[in-house]
């Protein structure tokens, strides 16, 4: 689409008391395709911006009543987004130089040249063009930052979504707390979004799965030559979040000389390359989060105090989905639509058998659980509805809990407190009061993978 | 269904003649020479020693009852309208009237040798341009367009005479609408 063929949508209001003027710059604007209207004095103006919206407004200064300086100011109190020009004869040039100091984008002394008067509407019409597009970017780069989007009607999820409102625009820190799968990395993209730091980087470090060594290069970024293997000069996570939002998940499993670093980063908000010399100084927003009990950690001395309270400045808790009530049909209706949609199978819901199912089952893997569960059965239906059998085996057989077996429990029981712990043996065994030997037998045992 | 082509103070009969041929060839529709002097002095601002083209629209309309038919001022005087400094020409949108002047068309104005060709040609481009005003044609973006818009002489040069595709169905679609409506009156 050509800039022409946008013009069409532009309005323009032309207020002038002289009849010929405001109707020959009318007739002028609509033979140019405009939409173009006219008003003979302010109050009419006024009047006529209440009732729609106007990209331009041509404004006589010297006007019976409200003049155009006044009226000027009026619309700007209205809507700040019109372009106002003025018009005006040569013996008021001193208040027409007035007005573009208030903020109006031109002024045009009577009568004007047509061919100025042409180039200047497509100069506006090409910035207005411009800003919208610039606002649609923006809208964009907004929506591929929110690829889903966290549903709940629950008060435990219209709680966290109080508190991440009232959090997003300040420049705070905060942690999610919330088991593993109720979408921490996903609240932690909302907030960014939602911030004014959402057109630069949101970046992702899960500090789970890796060692000491790998977490620090990945953090603070090494020098060439730092050890072995690095080739070359990177920037770690901290220097690529300059100006963004850096996303600890897990951050409970930061190793000792990490945590110091870290905490010494987000204090001065400057750091070394591992191997480095040279200070980095950054600008960014620390949003962490863990599905282990951080405050038993810092008591235990595992963590750092000091980093503790830097990271829990604000905390959000995210409730289990065994908490959310009813958000799990909600959810589970949501997660269908868009897998049916995306795959494109005649399938329009769920069984009464299932949703009962569903409802019965404890989600101990949460959303991500459910949404996984969901995709299966869209997969393996032949439609028109999700059945029980059409639902992952673990999910259904949790529904009869009271036939469970006492290994069935004990199965279960193995991999939730496995999977708090990010599969760490060491800290799960600690928890079940268990030798780590005893830990591994039965995972191969009972054949438990991450 | 006509077109009624009205010279105002145009001197020049071959070249009136000329335009009215043009028109009759572009639009296909008869062309009706008038003969009637409109008081022209009486729209004449004497400050600004032009005239203003409203006002002869307005008295054009008086010259034509007929609903389907559009009637076309010729002069060589300098029109305007009250907030513009200079106009070509002006045009009811979707209505009868319509009136040209070559003042500001010829060379010899910006100090440049007469070019009784180009005067010709831009003549016909903007008589066109402001009749298909009438057919509720509004400026287009195509540059080969004769709907495309033209504030200073030389800018009429670059566009051709013809409507592009779009401005043709709509000219056409419009003509056919005016003659559905003769034939029912």
């Amino acid at each position: 689409m050509n800039l022409k063929e946008k013009d069409k949508s532009v309005s323009i209001l032309v207020v002038d008391d002289e009849f010929s003027v405001r109707d020959s710059l009318t007739k002028w604007f609509k033979s140019d395709g405009y939409l173009a209207e006219s008003a003979a004095d302010a109050n009419e103006a006024l009047k006529k911006l209440q009732e729609k919206h106007w990209d331009i407004a041509f404004l006589d200064i010297k006007m019976p009543g409200i003049d155009g300086m006044e009226l000027q100011q009026r619309i700007k109190g209205i809507d700040p987004n019109i372009v106002i020009i003025i018009l005006t004869g040569y013996a008021s040039i001193d208040t027409a130089v007035k007005s573009l100091k208030e903020g109006a984008y031109d002024y045009v002394t009577k009568p004007v040249d047509p061919d100025y008067l042409s180039h200047l509407i497509e100069k506006v019409v090409q910035q207005r063009l411009v800003l919208s597009e610039n606002i649609q970017l923006k809208e964009t780069i907004q929506e591929l930052y929110i690829t889903d989007q966290i549903i709940g009607e629950s008060p435990g999820i219209l709680k966290v979504f109080e508190l991440m409102k009232a959090v997003a625009p300040a420049d705070t820190s905060v942690f999610i707390r919330g088991e593993s799968g109720t979408g921490k990395e996903l609240l932690a993209r909302t907030i960014h979004a939602k911030s004014s730091r959402r057109f630069f980087p949101f970046i992702n470090l899960n500090c789970g799965g890796l060692s000491e060594d790998l977490l620090e290069s990945e953090l603070f970024g090494h020098e060439k030559g730092a050890m072995a293997g690095a080739l070359y000069r990177r920037k770690g996570k901290l220097e690529m979040a300059d100006g963004g939002t850096l996303f600890l998940n897990e951050v409970a499993n930061l190793s000792p000389k990490a945590q110091t670093v870290l905490n010494t980063a987000i204090e001065t908000k400057q750091f070394n390359r591992v191997g480095g010399q040279e200070v980095i100084k950054v600008d960014f927003r620390l949003i962490s989060a863990t599905s282990q009990n951080l405050d038993l950690l810092v008591k235990e001395g595992v963590f750092r105090e000091d980093l503790y309270y830097q990271l829990n400045v604000f905390t959000i808790s995210i409730p289990s989905l065994r908490e959310r009530g009813k958000d799990l049909i909600l959810l589970a209706n949501y997660f269908l639509n868009n897998l049916v949609k995306a795959m494109n199978k005649p399938i329009e819901g769920f069984s009464p058998e299932a949703l009962t199912f569903l409802e019965k089952y404890d989600w101990p893997g949460n959303v991500r659980e459910l949404k996984n569960a969901i995709e299966r059965a869209v997969v393996v239906s032949q439609g028109p509805f999700i059945t029980i059998s059409d639902l992952p085996i673990p999910a259904v057989s949790k529904t009869s809990i009271k036939a469970l077996s006492l290994e069935a429990v004990e199965k279960n029981h193995l991999l939730q407190v496995l999977e708090q712990m990010g599969w760490d043996l060491d800290k799960s065994a600690e928890v079940l009061k268990i030798d780590r030997a005893i830990l591994e037998s039965k995972i191969e045992k009972y054949g438990l993978r991450k | 269904m006509r077109i009624y082509v009205l010279p105002l103070n145009f001197p020049d009969k071959n070249l009136f003649n000329t335009l009215c041929n043009t028109l009759e060839d572009t639009f296909k529709i008869s062309v009706v020479i008038l003969n009637h002097p409109l008081p022209l002095e009486k729209v004449k601002d004497p400050i600004r020693n032009q005239y203003n083209s409203t006002w002869i629209l307005s008295q054009l309309l008086k010259e034509v009852t007929e609903e389907s038919c559009k009637i076309l001022g010729v002069t060589n005087l300098d029109l305007f309208v009250p907030v513009l400094t200079y106009v070509f020409g002006e045009a009811q949108l979707e209505g009868k009237a319509a009136v040209v002047s070559s003042f500001r068309l010829r060379d010899e104005l910006y100090g440049l040798p007469k070019s009784p060709e180009k005067l010709k040609e831009r003549l016909e481009k903007e008589a066109i341009h402001e009749l298909g005003h009438t057919f509720s044609l509004i400026h287009c973006p195509n540059p080969r367009c004769v709907m495309y818009t033209s504030t200073y002489a030389e800018e009429i040069d670059f566009k051709s005479k013809d409507f592009c595709n779009s401005c043709s169905a709509i000219l056409e679609k419009k003509k056919e609408e005016s003659l559905q409506k003769e034939n029912l009156a």
